[in-house]
């Protein structure tokens, strides 16, 4: 029948577009900061040593570690937040950050923060900042991600990193917690030290941060 | 060859044939020709060298292989990594540094830093609109 061969008034059983997830979860964006950081990674002495604060993820250490040989520090605060906002009476965040964050002074060329920063109250921030301060080489870098309106509410992002110039934001277990923006003076003190030199608005409210130490 | 689940070791491991572990081992294992699993069940707490490890279970400690590690799902690894290859699964936990240089390669001999090509791993098709608006310092 002609209206069989033109699949009229009914659609194949396996059509994808029936089963497939909706699209838009998990987005691509492009990143201006990362191919920045990636930069400035190349010009520290090799093999340069980068901290990603985020939760591991296996193509990012295979970009990090395999294409680039950096050699990869995992420390995973998304998944110590995680922790402490599901049983808060383990303790103050900061002071388990605090324990947590021992790399050697001057030792690290690059520090992968994402938006780590969003979830962090002030004491632990600050703490994490002194940290990155302190452990970072002269010349190295610190990528972050900052929101500009509070969420009341905000899932955890994994970072994936999709190539030198973009990122995939995916869907992170854990409960997420509030957003609260930190204005620039705030975030430009906290990490007296360092520089901001590269700094963007991207289209969806989220700045994206680059810090250097001189 | 196995270690089942009710088998604690303590001390040294060593060995010239492929090993499944799905017991406790504490201390050093060394297979530096083989590949070395850790079974789900697997709980080890030592320093291992293998050519290859495959980590399905638990592992404490340093983990140095002249092939590849292989955290699959599940798998947990609270240690550094030394390897040439690293894969780790969607869901496992790895907590610890990773070096991926080859052992023997001269400095400078990884030239593609900051190459503008696509990494192995970005093959997966873009699904969003980009959201960059541009820079603004």
């Amino acid at each position: 029948m002609l209206s069989d061969l033109l699949n009229w008034g009914r659609r194949s059983k396996a059509d994808p577009a029936d089963i497939a997830p909706p699209k838009g979860s998990e987005l691509t964006v492009p990143s201006k900061a990362f191919p920045k950081f990636l930069a400035a990674l190349k010009n520290q002495p090799e093999p340069s040593i980068v901290i990603d604060f985020g939760p591991v993820i296996g193509s990012n250490v295979a970009f990090l570690g395999e294409r680039l040989s950096c050699k990869l520090f995992i420390e995973d605060l998304i998944t110590e937040i995680d922790r402490h906002k599901k049983a808060p009476a383990g303790g103050a965040l900061a002071a388990t950050l605090e324990a947590r964050l021992r790399q050697e002074d001057g030792s690290v060329d690059g520090v992968l923060c994402w938006d780590v920063f969003d979830f962090l109250d002030k004491a632990s921030a600050q703490t994490v900042a002194k940290h990155i301060i302190r452990m970072l080489r002269p010349g190295g870098a610190v990528m972050g991600f900052f929101c500009t309106a509070p969420v009341e509410r905000a899932p955890f992002t994994k970072y994936e990193i999709v190539d030198d110039q973009s990122l995939r934001h995916r869907h992170h277990p854990g409960i997420g917690g509030p957003k609260v923006p930190m204005p620039n003076r705030d975030i430009i003190r906290m990490f007296e030290g360092l520089v901001v030199a590269e700094s963007f608005l991207l289209k969806n409210s989220t700045r994206e941060i680059l810090l250097r130490k001189r | 060859m196995n270690i089942g689940k009710s088998v604690v070791i303590k001390g040294e491991l060593n060995g010239s044939e492929d090993l499944t572990i799905e017991g406790q081992v504490e201390g050093k294992i060394e297979l530096r020709q083989n590949v070395l699993t850790i079974g789900a069940n697997g709980k080890i707490k030592a320093q291992v060298f293998a050519k290859a490890v495959i980590i399905l279970g638990e592992v404490t400690g340093n983990v140095t292989a002249t092939e590849k590690v292989d955290i699959r799902d599940n798998g947990s690894v609270d240690g550094d990594i030394a390897s040439p290859r690293v894969a780790i699964a969607e869901g496992a936990h790895f907590r610890g540094a990773i070096d991926m240089q080859r052992a023997g390669a001269k400095p400078g001999e990884k030239s593609d830093k900051g190459e503008t090509k696509p990494a192995a791993a970005a093959v997966t098709p873009t699904t969003g609109n980009p959201a960059t608006a541009g820079a603004s310092r």
